[in-house]
């Protein structure tokens, strides 16, 4: 389970460049870029809530761009056609009001918000994060605890834990509940949807499906110090009986998460590879939201009281 | 600058059609409508927080409202002596001037002292501002108050050690004006922070 | 004794910084060697250093702001590479340096380049606009500008002395409290805010009550230029949303110094306060920066179109409507905390809401355009490219306020390109424009005008190179502050993405050498009439550059565009009576304080107790000394005035281009 995934885990300090990689990369470069809508992960999401969101995101664009092109246009043309040089244009020093004109002017704008505003009000209604998605079957409890600089997803059903990956069941909505340890992270996986801030004595919701199995890339999107870059994690959406197998077999190796061994992992650390624990303590969940386990510790943990800066820390 | 020279020559400020003591007045009067909204971001913080007393002491085991009634009769006298006295600095009284403006200073000093003794027998009990984020805020709103009015202490003695250097004069004037202004806003955020902090915290 | 200040806050393990820091270090001192063995010292210190004059003042705000461009686009483009560089790979700069990196970059470009560009020209332009003398109080403007100065300089000093901020522009705890943050990066970032934040308070409260309570016979509220209007705004906004920044970084110091609670993790603390009380600030400063810059560009389309503004009163109406918005939008900013639907719904559609007002203005603009007679000298081609480009970041900007984009979109790189679209298409056209457009008014000469378009060209399309890439990584789901990153496909748009910085770092280049070439060649640039634009506003109706009581006697205003119309035909304006002018004298009042000021934050950051208590008190010090003295003006005779009018009226009457040719 330990295997690193197709190139998102695997170099986070100091893979040194190749011949070949510069070759790649030199390719990349120059690759159509017609390439980038496939390429996008919120053009081509990957589960229901995504889906919903780039239609939202499209038609609000689409909406705008209705308006804003001819402006872009027109502002052009008049610029280019009233120029000091062409004697053709009629200069109209007098044209500075005109009620009708103001009229027009105000309502254009006004027409394009309120109907985006009605968008606005259906969509941040329907794609609420907190609310539960229609399915026939039961949302599979997730429970996810960012910690520095590393995630830690907790199943409490299945009772085991994992950290940096989180494995899911295609077709089957996800129900999250979030914390955070330390500082403030937001849980992304942007093929899915929706992104939801972590913090500290507060607990956030957010449901999400993935509608096929894949793989995705799944990131901390809110800056939270140095091991920032480093705190992605591999999201595995697996048919339901591959599923049960990976709880099958998480269930047996991997050391047992109780408040001791969440003592130690709330340590600062920098890219942890993934793994999995194969108990977790039910509770564990809501004595971190409690402060019964306490915040986890910031830099120089353990360390003489260095209080000046990073550099004097080395 | 001669009484001769001012009547024939045109000031930067003949430019405005308002007396320079308007200008200064109204200056004054937007920066103590900024500083309102400083503490009404502090009012807020301490709306926030009054009830996150994280296992400690809350405002109704700790406020002596006997305490802060007599604060608040120094506090709202003292505001009445600061009129007096700014009358006093109109009519270029003396008597009337420094009489009011010392008779504000101790009112002054005594609700600070009061104030200090009552954050003092707090930290005692162990119930200072690093307690609880309840306690927090409510050092930080009612010390920002203590603060301001410490400064308008210094202020007051700076003011009466002018007039007493230069006397009346137009500028002098126009900061005694400013003072006054500024220790009566003091008394109106008082009256909030009174109801607020301490009235409702009790009531809890 | 010093603190916590030792040998081992100096970076010598790290030669970027003590290298730039050195080279900055040395680059002053050699300044400040050339000034004193040329014999400009007194000359520095008594027209400059010490002026109360708005003017001086406003060029001084500019000069700090262009220097600081340079600071935060140093940082700029190494991010750039840095990102350029760092896939699959460590890049050259490890994280806590990158950190410190994009904290400052944000940090000086808002506060140390945006503010004071922004706040400089309105201190020189607005009591030009007005018609009057000076501001309500002039003294205190050069307070303002020299706390603004040290606040620039103790988030320098960090560069050398310890280290900056790791916890962003703005610091969000709990990142930024003392368990996360223990060094003193984050205390520079405070004091240097709290300073310069105060700085920005007084200038605000002066120039509110300036356009508020000073005007030239006539000049009421609705015949004031454009500009006005919208540094009214602007004004109004600061004195209302500052004191919500310094009450909250207050809060943070008080977390830092003393250990109480409001934003900690532990004792009940609670960051969601955080980030409503900072973006109750944040939102409106944006607002504080852009609606000048708005003024701007309605006096510079306005002028090179030859005509007045299309709907003066729908634009004073549209700049009114943003500023009471502004204070109704805050939210926007983090949609993704979990509040609930009905709340984020209120406040996208308010967002939205500040799209009509903007959106009139941009009519506007283009209805100004239309009937024109339209010359594209460099300002109005900084306008042009404002319209063009401002419109697609208002757009992105409407989008990322609708919740449920703004749940995938939130602090990706899409929004990066969104807001550096506004505030480069928006901001900093507008504060360029307004540089090429005043320049002759403050020194008597224009801009090269080849070189001014050579550079507009390169920011213009380097900008566009810079930042497309940026909307499409934030579509591929890239986040914002990566030091590295392992996604193949996201590396070709960071190369692109890097080549737009060079192109800009070229038009930066340009613009130098435009000012010094513009500088050596003068004579031939000079405007002897102050009129090099044939300009609408009263402040073309005065010498370049203005004499220092501005006017020889107070224009009298009959309409909009005061000086256009004392321009017309049969408009004969004979010679006024001259008489003695008052002036307020100079003052080092201001550069003591700051001095003061400038020791008082940084014993403060490395808890110098007695320096910080000592400098206090010479500060008051200071004060009182001011408030003793006994002469505030001084005069000017009315020969003088009168020499200096007749001047700049004869230039006037014999210059061969004549407004009065205009149709």
């Amino acid at each position: 389970m330990i295997a690193k995934p197709d190139g998102f885990l695997n170099s986070d300090r100091g893979n040194r460049r190749t011949g070949r990689g510069l070759a790649i990369r030199t390719a990349a470069a120059i690759a159509p870029l017609c390439l980038a809508a496939c390429q996008s992960a919120l053009l081509d999401p990957k589960g229901v809530i995504g889906l919903a969101e780039k239609t939202i995101l499209i038609d609000s664009l689409a909406i705008m761009l209705a308006i804003v092109v001819p402006t872009i246009v027109a502002t052009l043309g008049f610029a280019w056609w009233y120029r000091a040089s062409n004697t053709k244009a009629r200069y109209r020093p007098a044209f500075v009001y005109s009620g009708r004109l103001e009229l027009v002017v105000w309502s254009i704008p006004l027409l394009v918000i309120i109907l985006l505003g009605g968008v606005i009000w259906i969509g941040a209604h329907q794609l609420d994060p907190a609310k539960p998605l229609a399915s026939d079957a039961p949302p599979l409890q997730v429970q996810v605890v960012s910690l520095d600089w590393k995630w830690l997803f907790i199943y409490p059903d299945q009772q085991i834990a994992s950290v940096n990956r989180l494995v899911i069941p295609a077709g089957v909505p996800v129900h999250f509940t979030l914390t955070s340890a330390s500082v403030m992270n937001a849980f992304f996986i942007p093929r899915l949807g929706s992104m939801i801030y972590t913090m500290n004595r507060m607990t956030t919701q957010l449901n999400l499906r993935a509608d096929a199995p894949g793989t995705f890339q799944g990131l901390s999107s809110d800056y939270s110090g140095d091991g920032f870059a480093g705190m992605h994690f591999e999201v595995r959406s697996l048919p339901g009986d591959q599923f049960a197998d990976w709880i099958d077999t998480a269930r047996k190796s991997g050391p047992a998460l109780d408040p001791s061994s969440y003592m130690a992992l709330a340590q600062q650390s920098f890219a942890t590879p993934p793994f999995t624990y194969r108990t977790a303590d039910a509770g564990l969940f809501g004595k971190i939201v409690s402060q019964q386990l306490p915040p986890g510790p910031g830099p120089h943990a353990g360390l003489p009281d260095v209080t000046v800066s990073s550099r004097t820390a080395n | 600058m001669s009484a001769s020279q001012a009547a024939t020559a045109v000031s930067h400020s003949d430019a405005v059609l308002v007396t320079r003591r308007i200008i200064a007045g109204y200056g004054f009067w937007i920066f103590l409508l900024s500083d309102i909204i400083m503490f009404s971001a502090f009012f807020a913080a301490y709306a926030v927080l009054s009830a996150q007393t994280a296992g400690g002491p809350s405002g109704k085991d700790l406020f002596n409202l006997t305490n802060v009634a007599i604060e608040t009769a120094c506090l709202l006298l003292s505001s009445f002596t600061c009129g007096l006295a700014s009358i006093g600095a109109r009519t270029k009284n003396s008597l009337w001037f420094y009489g009011a403006m010392t008779a504000t200073f101790f009112l002054g000093a005594a609700f600070l002292g009061l104030e200090i003794r009552e954050f003092a027998g707090l930290v005692a009990r162990g119930a200072g501002p690093a307690r609880s984020a309840f306690l927090s805020s409510f050092f930080t709103l009612v010390g920002c108050h203590g603060l301001h009015v410490t400064a308008g202490l210094l202020w007051l003695l700076t003011m009466m050690a002018q007039v007493l250097a230069k006397g009346y004069r137009p500028d002098i004037q126009r900061r005694i004006l400013c003072f006054g202004l500024f220790w009566h806003t003091l008394d109106i955020i008082w009256v909030a922070l009174f109801t607020v902090v301490y009235l409702l915290g009790v009531a809890q | 004794m010093l603190g916590k200040l030792t040998w081992g806050a100096i970076p010598f393990d790290q030669p970027i910084p003590l290298i730039a820091g050195g080279l900055v270090g040395v680059g002053l001192l050699c300044l400040l060697a050339l000034v004193v063995l040329k014999g400009w010292f007194p000359y520095v210190w008594r027209e400059w250093i010490t002026s109360v004059d708005h003017k001086r003042i406003g060029v001084m705000y500019t000069l700090l702001a262009m220097t600081m461009l340079l600071r935060g686009f140093t940082d700029a483009i190494m991010m750039r590479t840095q990102q350029a560089l760092a896939f699959r790979a460590p890049g050259y700069l490890p994280p806590e340096h990158y950190d410190q990196i994009f904290a400052a970059h944000g940090t000086m470009m808002i506060f140390f380049v945006a503010m004071p560009f922004m706040i400089g020209l309105m201190n020189f332009v607005v009591p030009l606009q007005l018609g009057i003398r000076d501001v309500a109080f002039p003294t205190l403007n050069s307070v303002g500008f020299w706390l603004t100065a040290t606040g620039a300089l103790l988030a320098n000093i960090s560069l050398v002395v310890g280290e900056f901020s790791r916890a962003t522009w703005l610091p969000f705890p709990p990142l930024s409290e003392l368990a996360y943050s223990p060094g003193v990066g984050v205390d520079y970032y405070l004091w240097a805010i709290e300073i310069s934040g105060a700085g920005t308070l007084v200038s605000g409260i002066n120039l509110v009550t300036t356009i508020l309570k000073m005007h030239a016979p006539g000049m009421t509220y609705f015949r004031m230029p454009i500009f006005c209007w919208t540094t009214l705004a602007s004004n109004l906004l600061i004195v209302a949303a500052f004191p919500l920044l310094t009450a909250t970084l207050a809060m943070l110091l008080l977390d830092r110094y003393l250990g109480f609670h409001f934003f900690t993790n532990e004792g009940g603390g609670n960051v969601m306060m955080f980030m409503n009380l900072i973006w109750a600030w944040g939102h409106p400063e944006i607002y504080i920066l852009i609606l000048p810059a708005f003024g701007i560009y309605s006096e510079v389309i306005s002028t090179f179109s030859r005509k007045p503004i299309f709907g003066y009163r729908s634009m004073v109406a549209a700049t009114m409507a943003i500023c009471l918005l502004s204070f109704t939008v805050w939210l926007h900013h983090f949609f993704t905390m979990g509040a609930g639907a009905d709340v984020n719904a209120v406040f996208g559609i308010a967002s939205s809401i500040i799209a009509v007002p903007t959106g009139v203005k941009l009519f506007n603009w283009m209805f100004t355009l239309f009937g024109g007679r339209i010359v594209f000298a460099p300002p109005m081609l900084w306008s042009m490219g404002f319209l063009v480009t401002f419109i697609i970041g208002g757009m992105t900007g409407v989008l990322l306020a609708v919740p449920p984009a703004d749940f995938v979109l939130h602090n990706s790189l899409f929004l990066v390109a969104h807001f550096h679209n506004v505030l480069i298409g928006g901001l900093l056209f507008g504060a360029f424009a307004g540089y090429t457009f005043w320049f002759p008014k403050a020194f008597g000469f224009r801009l090269h005008e080849g070189l001014g378009k050579a550079a507009f060209w390169c920011w213009f399309i380097g900008f566009y190179v810079a930042f497309m890439p940026l909307y499409v990584l934030g579509l591929m789901g890239m986040t914002r502050r990566m030091q590295h990153y392992d996604v193949p496909e996201w590396h070709p748009w960071l190369l692109i993405a890097a080549a737009g910085a060079v192109i800009i770092l070229a038009g930066i280049v340009l613009q130098i050498v435009q000012l010094v070439v513009s500088f050596r060649r003068r004579d031939e640039l000079r405007d002897v009439t102050g009129d090099p634009w044939n300009g609408r506003s009263l402040e073309w109706s005065t010498a370049s550059p203005p004499p220092a009581f501005n006017f020889a006697v107070l224009p009298q205003v009959g309409g909009l565009d005061a000086y256009w119309a004392m321009k017309q035909p049969g408009e004969h304006t004979k010679e006024p009576a001259y008489a003695d002018i008052e002036m307020p004298v100079n003052s080092p009042t201001g550069f003591i304080c700051a001095f003061f000021a400038t020791f008082m934050g940084f014993a403060l950051i490395w808890h110098i107790w007695w320096l910080a208590i000592l400098s206090a008190a010479g500060a008051y010090a200071t004060f009182v000394v001011f408030a003793w003295r006994d002469r505030d003006e001084y005069t000017i005779p009315a020969a003088t005035v009168a020499y200096l009018d007749r001047t700049n009226r004869r230039a006037r009457e014999a210059a061969p281009v004549s407004i009065t040719a205009a149709p």
